[in-house]
């Protein structure tokens, strides 16, 4: 029982952080407007580290509550169907990653940050019914790689820092 | 230990073959692609994915663009020096009225909030005319 409270109360915290961690992502100015849907993807560190740290179910957990409140506060439904496709997509592909014991914690995120952008990227092509924004994902696999280095180095360095601290 | 380190050894050079792997596929991409460019004439515009309008590329102009259920979304269309943007919206993000005047063929503006899309065509001037009735 009180393990089970402790277990909850810091995925709450985890999601929290998560929230706040999109909130500061999209505050920052755009990095570059010729292609818009370039970010760093701070709240996949959370993800990551739960992904790690408590397992699949948890990451899910907390993936899908930070959606739904971000489409709440600072979104819309429409928001909600590009955020949720990406975050699908990473999710399922960072699992599968993790599971084939290939990666580090950088190569999953990478993997995590490139499923993302396309995620959104199909979404986009299928509510538009065009392809032709199909080339903008070659833009969006490069930045969607090297924001997932960064998140992979911090979401790792987050992950040994917790390493003797039982969720 | 030995081992584990190995272990880990072997992911982090996994990683930055992916890391490579994915930027040097891309880079191609993007190579090809912007190899195999052309100018566009015409611009055509798409609202929720159905064409509404198109327009030449060769004359300066100034098209509003009245989208959403309700006729209460406008974006403003420039077509200047050959090439066309957005000049001013009412969407909340306005990534559209930031993104560069698009010129060559397949490329676009696009503005997620209206659902609206600008896309550089090739068809000739009488398709155009047609496509605009």
């Amino acid at each position: 029982m009180k393990n089970k409270i402790r277990r909850y109360s810091v995925l709450g915290l985890l999601t929290a952080v998560a929230l706040v961690l999109s909130y500061v992502e999209a505050i920052l100015p755009p990095i570059w407007s010729a292609v818009p849907g370039i970010k760093i993807g701070l709240p996949n560190i959370i993800i990551i580290f739960v992904l790690y740290k408590t397992g699949l179910k948890d990451a899910i957990t907390v993936s899908a509550i930070r959606l739904f409140l971000v489409a709440l506060l600072f979104g819309n439904a429409m928001t909600l169907a590009y955020s949720a496709a990406g975050a699908i997509l990473s999710l399922s592909l960072m699992t599968l990653c993790k599971k084939l014991n290939l990666f580090s914690t950088v190569g999953v995120s990478i993997v995590g940050g490139v499923a993302h952008n396309l995620g959104q990227i199909l979404v986009a092509m299928a509510i538009f019914e065009t392809s032709q924004i199909g080339y903008y994902m070659l833009v969006l696999a490069v930045t969607g790689t090297v924001a997932g280095i960064f998140v992979g180095i911090a979401a790792s360095i987050i992950i040994k820092r917790f390493e003797k601290i039982k969720i | 230990m030995k081992n584990n380190n190995s272990q880990k050894n072997r992911k982090i050079r996994n990683d930055i073959i992916l890391a490579v792997a994915i930027i040097f596929i891309a880079a191609a991409g993007l190579l090809l692609f912007v190899l195999n460019r052309e100018e566009g004439s015409m611009v055509s515009v798409k609202i929720d994915g159905k064409q509404t309008a198109s327009y030449p590329l060769a004359e300066n102009t100034e098209v509003p663009i009245i989208t959403g259920e309700n006729n209460e979304h406008i974006n403003i269309l420039t077509i200047k020096d050959g090439k066309a943007s957005i000049s001013e919206a009412d969407c909340p993000d306005k990534i559209c009225v930031e993104t560069r005047p698009v010129s060559f063929v397949g490329e676009t503006v696009v503005c997620l909030p209206h659902k609206l899309v600008i896309e550089i065509t090739n068809e000739n001037a009488d398709g155009g005319l047609d496509a605009a009735v």
